[in-house]
């Protein structure tokens, strides 16, 4: 299964080989051109069979959040920093994979036993904590495990009961998406997929693939905030799981184009694919940068919710990433370079 | 080049943010002498081009230097006292007791007034000073201030240039113009040996506001790979074990996803083999230096970056290793030299190692 495969794939931001590696195996016999850039993006063309000169971008990245190697101790514990934004608090006993080797390491946590009060009250920040993957002595723990070497969450996909659980859905289930998509191609437009690196460091690939590939339009697919947990304020979850493919009105990095959102919209109705609207002002995507590239491309995010994103373990469901797939294929399929006809905002 | 004296006069000069005429002066002169031509653009980088010795170059280098450096500027009159902000970034504790330059009709110094402790009410010591509390004194009357000074005018820091032990030295703005010092001296370099890339060496504005100058001089320049040589945290009290990097043990290689890994890989490479040392600096996102924006411009830009270590970063005692510069000069010139129409297809179907070694 692509998911399970980039799910457990090693990909932190800045060493996506990886993961670059399987979308290019899974996707060499189903688009006509695929390069790689300077930051490493993964820029894929599919002529469309009716419209080749309008240009949809279809953006998913291959990063996800983890660690770097910042020093290596005497000891053989290994010092180190986050890569993205992780909260400290999900990090002490957790384990990890390091370095080009995936050598299995642990967040060494104290025992509670021989802790204070005031200590169980004091956050643990990952300058406070070590990595130990049994090195005994610094030139041991260097071998395997030098400073700079990256590190992931360890953990292993696993589907059941309808249910997807892995570590770095986000935005590894924004990939598979769009390589279904790929696959089920081509359309009458032609589409640009574009996998891109560094999304959690701030869209630092997709600023420049938007800028060389130079799209009409762009939907961004992303594995989103799903926080359904009962809490004290009666507030809205920012996407609730099951309830299907999450459509970006507003986010902290870009205000979704009204026309892409209405065909969407419209699409999903005539299919009959219940949709949900993701809570405005929540998060970022790629599609931040993509539509300020340039003179501007109109951009939509549209995600699959996964619960507890930017930690080891999360969970979202296989129909409403089927859910995606079939909503954006149907998309594509009635994209008509007229869509963008309209003035934007309308 | 008498590189001691290049750097006194570089760090000397006034150049703050956004204002860098005087000191592009000086980094035109020790440019010239090894470009064939030497252009500024819209917002006053300055850009010198060193042609390789081919007919048509297999490909453009870029080097980025930031001329600027941070400062203060008068925000208000304030009874003969100035008020002021920042331009760049500053720690608020280093600047009571400091002394400045007020850039107004005339240049007038001044000193960032501190009440002596005698005055002080008991705990008043243990609590840092904002910025709101402090303002500059010329000691002039009050009359004779608002004729010279104006809201707007710059302020710089004084920090005389200082030769200390061991080839070490100190002064105000060795970030970056240890950099510039650098980038002339490699200019000297390849100006005596082979090379056939083009070798664009650009000292940029604006850096400390945002990396403005880079962003502008790279879609100008549009290199085919940039490396930025900035200044990276000397080791010293306070630096954690991660971060730092060693004076005198050479420049710190910056690695992470900012960093192209064939540049990196290459970069080492020549230093192993002309038995240059580097230290690794590990980088986890974007860096905060004129790398970050060469990245991320256009189409995006192979990038890379180099960091002459450097203590007690903006403050007027800024303090380096002299052989730290030589070090960084002769392994961008060897590595320049090496460049060829192979280096430019290993960019672009490169070898994406994972980790430094």
């Amino acid at each position: 299964m692509l998911l399970e495969k980039l799910s457990n794939a090693f990909g932190p931001s800045g060493c996506e080989r990886e993961v670059r590696s399987i979308l290019q195996d899974a996707l060499r016999d189903h688009v006509e051109t695929m390069e790689t850039d300077a930051l490493g993006n993964l820029i894929g063309r599919v002529p469309g069979t009716e419209f080749p000169d309008t240009r949809i971008m279809l953006a998913a990245h291959m990063d996800e959040v983890g660690f770097m190697v910042g020093h290596v101790e005497d000891s053989g514990l290994l010092r180190f920093v986050k890569v993205g934004a992780i909260d400290d608090r999900v990090l002490p006993g957790k384990r990890v994979l390091v370095g080009k080797d995936r050598i299995p390491g642990v967040i060494a946590v104290k025992p509670v036993h021989l802790t204070t009060p005031e200590e169980r009250n004091r956050l643990l920040k990952a300058e406070d904590l070590v990595i130990d993957i049994g090195a005994t002595n610094k030139s041991e723990a260097e071998n395997a495990a030098p400073k700079g070497a990256y590190a992931v969450f360890a953990t292993t996909f696993e589907a059941e009961d309808g249910l997807l659980r892995g570590k770095a859905l986000d935005d590894r289930i924004g990939c598979a998406v769009l390589a279904e998509l790929v696959r089920r191609g081509p359309y009458p437009c032609t589409i640009i997929p574009v996998f891109t690196t560094m999304e959690e460091i701030g869209g630092r690939g997709a600023r420049v693939a938007a800028a060389r590939t130079e799209p009409h339009a762009a939907f961004v697919f992303e594995g989103t905030v799903c926080d359904e947990a009962p809490r004290k304020r009666d507030v809205s979850p920012t996407t609730r799981l099951g309830a299907g493919p999450a459509l970006t009105v507003a986010d902290r990095s870009v205000v979704a184009d009204r026309r892409l959102l209405r065909l969407v919209l419209d699409t999903a109705e005539r299919h009959g694919i219940p949709v949900q609207l993701k809570q405005p002002g929540i998060g970022g995507t790629d599609a931040g940068p993509i539509h300020l590239a340039g003179i501007g491309v109109p951009s939509l995010p549209v995600s699959v919710p996964c619960r507890y994103i930017h930690g080891p373990v999360s969970i979202a469901t296989e129909s409403d990433f089927g859910a995606v797939a079939e909503l954006m294929q149907r998309v594509l399929e009635a994209f008509r370079p007229d869509v963008l006809d309209p003035a934007p905002g309308a | 080049m008498d590189t001691v004296q290049l750097l006194r006069q570089l760090c000397e000069a006034v150049g703050l943010s956004g204002h860098e005429t005087e000191v592009r002066t000086i980094v035109r002169g020790a440019f010239e002498p090894f470009c064939e031509e030497v252009r500024e653009d819209a917002l006053g980088n300055l850009i010198g081009l060193q042609r390789g010795d081919a007919g048509r170059a297999p490909g453009r280098i870029m080097l980025a230097a930031h001329m600027d450096e941070i400062g203060l500027i008068v925000t208000e009159i304030d009874q003969g006292f100035l008020r002021f902000g920042t331009v760049g970034g500053f720690d608020a504790r280093t600047l009571p007791g400091r002394e400045v330059v007020v850039h107004g009709r005339r240049p007038l110094r001044g000193v960032v007034a501190s009440r002596p402790p005698h005055v002080l009410p008991p705990d008043a010591a243990n609590r840092p000073l904002s910025l709101d509390d402090m303002y500059i004194d010329v000691g002039l009357p009050r009359e004779v201030v608002q004729e010279i000074v104006r809201p707007g005018d710059l302020v710089s820091v004084r920090g005389p240039f200082t030769e200390l032990k061991n080839e070490y030295a100190c002064g105000k703005a060795m970030d970056d113009r240890v950099g510039v010092a650098v980038v002339a001296l490699c200019l000297e370099m390849l100006a005596r040996m082979r090379h056939s890339w083009d070798v664009f060496a650009v000292a940029t504005v604006q850096e400390e506001l945002g990396l403005r100058g880079a962003f502008t001089s790279t879609w100008h320049v549009m290199p085919d790979a940039g490396i930025a040589i900035d200044v990276g945290f000397g080791r010293q009290p306070g630096v954690a074990e991660k971060d730092a990097i060693d004076l005198d043990k050479g420049p710190g290689l910056a690695w992470g996803p900012n960093i192209h890994p064939v540049l990196f890989q290459r970069l080492k490479k020549t230093a192993a083999d002309n038995e240059i040392p580097v230290q690794i600096e590990i980088a986890p996102r974007g860096t905060g230096t004129d790398a970050n924006a060469i990245q991320i411009t256009r189409a995006g830009v192979p990038a890379a970056l180099l960091s002459v270590p450097l203590r007690n970063m903006h403050t007027p005692v800024e303090t380096v290793c002299m052989r730290d510069i030589r070090r960084t000069a002769r392994l961008l010139a060897v590595f320049i030299a090496g460049l060829d129409e192979a280096f430019l297809d290993a960019l672009r179907s490169g070898d994406w190692s994972e980790q430094p070694a």
